[in-house]
């Protein structure tokens, strides 16, 4: 039995994080997260959260509280965006490094200034190489089912890395959607309690992150990047698991979407690679052999997926961040996929900064602007470029 | 030891865990054990546990691990500690 649920993004993976069991959540609120911790506060108040709530200063504190708790051995969950992701950078770092399933939300804000408080990938784009897993949601359904799948990746024993799932400020995290929500008993039995390979624990001590000579630190970053690669095959495994048990399926690093044929394929994350969708079947009655992959994970990067992609079709991606200086990430992350096996074309474009709206109707400028050849080698900053 | 399915950054606790830091010294504490009074200060502060105390009460320095901090020479109240620089030794 599942029961269907009509509610916002925030108040969504609330839900869900509750349903985890997780036994804490430390977390300081900031616009547009601050209804996600509220939400988990709410369950505290009805006795629905059983765990530890730990209100703290600062989001640097809130993750250093989640480290110390996972350390314990105990599944922990928080939620943070913007600027609180940024106050955390050091500390996302260490939970990486100690290798501490930890699950976050990151509701995708803009950096200030200019202060806005609207969609912008840049807060968790420039987290992409703390080794952190990163996952993008489209739909609040999405993000309900990403949340219970994460603490299951993120704990498995060969993987033992914390997961950041990120979702779009307001356009998600504000909107309501009905998502369906299984029973408790069917959650529990597909995310059983952690176990951990080794705890803070009184009675049997182990030193934690002590000094490691050279030699030695390498072979920990050498063995984060297997466990990465890793679950390049354990996320389509839980993800079928799940479509098994509940029915729903969005995809595995890559969501597919009328690539039969195509002749153009469409790169984009998050709310735009949900718009995609009506631009590509728009597309496809005006004739255009174009077709959809949205990128559920940025990290892991699914090379293999689209340099097949690249084998069959052209390639065009819409960046919502800038790496200031070079390019949106994705455009150059896919470049680097593709690099010396593959001749297709990478045709890039940013849109959407600071909040601005993407509707159907952009993307398919955008695809025609690729699809004439129009963009010419360099990633187009779509609105802000004349031609 | 038990075997884990990744590689992180933690030790059982044991002697010399990183090795025989006593090479990192630059200043080694001398005892005059002709002046110690036993009253085992330094065994009390030194924070690295080289201060080995006797059955009788007297001390002495297990060198493979102090690193010359020099608080034991600091607070041994009758002097009976002085600090070296390292290679002056005869």
């Amino acid at each position: 039995m599942t029961s269907v649920m009509i509610d916002t993004g925030n108040y969504i993976a609330a839900k869900a994080a509750v349903m985890c069991k997780p036994d804490v959540v430390a977390a300081y609120p900031i616009t547009p997260q601050t209804t996600l911790v509220e939400g988990i506060a709410n369950y505290v108040e009805s006795g629905e959260f059983k765990g530890d709530y730990i209100c703290v200063e600062s989001e640097h504190s809130a993750m250093a509280a989640c480290i110390g708790a996972s350390s314990t051995g105990v599944r922990t969950f928080t939620g943070t965006s913007s600027h609180g992701l940024l106050l955390m950078h050091e500390m996302l770092h260490w939970a990486a490094l100690a290798r501490l399933p930890i699950v976050m939300c990151n509701i995708n804000r803009v950096i200030g200034p200019g202060w806005n408080i609207w969609s912008d990938e840049n807060d968790s784009i420039s987290q992409r190489d703390t080794g952190w897993l990163q996952f993008y949601c489209s739909s609040n359904q999405e993000i309900f089912d990403t949340i219970i799948q994460s603490f299951k990746i993120a704990e498995h024993a060969k993987v033992s890395l914390p997961i950041m799932i990120s979702y779009n400020a307001f356009i998600l995290s504000h909107t309501s959607m009905p998502v369906h929500v299984p029973d408790q008993k069917d959650i529990d039995a597909f995310l059983p309690k952690r176990i951990p390979q080794w705890k803070l624990d009184v009675d049997n001590p182990i030193t934690f992150g002590n000094i490691i000579l050279p030699h030695e630190y390498e072979k920990v970053r050498k063995d984060m990047q297997k466990s990465q690669e890793y679950t390049k095959k354990l996320i389509p495994e839980i993800a079928r698991e799940w479509k098994k048990k509940f029915g729903r399926f969005h995809g595995d690093l890559l969501e597919y979407y009328k690539c039969d044929g195509a002749e153009f394929i469409l790169l984009s994350m998050g709310a735009i690679g949900a718009e995609s969708k009506v631009a590509i079947d728009n597309l496809r009655k005006e004739g255009f052999k174009v077709g959809l992959a949205r990128v559920r994970t940025f990290r892991p990067f699914p090379q293999e997926e689209i340099l097949k992609l690249s084998k069959k079709a052209d390639l065009i991606a819409i960046d919502r961040n800038i790496s200031v200086g070079m390019e949106g990430a994705l455009f150059t992350e896919i470049k680097g996929s593709l690099y010396g096996k593959s001749d297709a074309k990478v045709h890039g474009f940013i849109a959407g900064l600071g909040g601005k709206d993407v509707t159907f109707g952009d993307i398919e400028k955008m695809c025609k602007k690729a699809i004439d050849g129009k963009t010419k080698d360099h990633q187009v900053w779509f609105g802000l470029e004349e031609g | 030891m038990k075997k884990y399915d990744c590689v992180t950054t933690i030790s059982y606790p044991k002697k010399g865990a990183m090795g025989k830091t006593g090479n990192w010294r630059v200043f080694i504490p001398i005892l005059d054990k002709s002046k110690c009074v036993k009253c085992l200060r330094c065994w009390i502060f030194c924070p690295e546990a080289t201060i080995i105390r006797n059955k009788d009460n007297t001390v002495d320095i297990d060198y493979d691990y102090c690193k010359g901090c020099g608080i034991c020479a600091n607070v041994c109240k009758v002097k009976a500690i002085k600090m070296e620089r390292e290679g002056k030794r005869k």
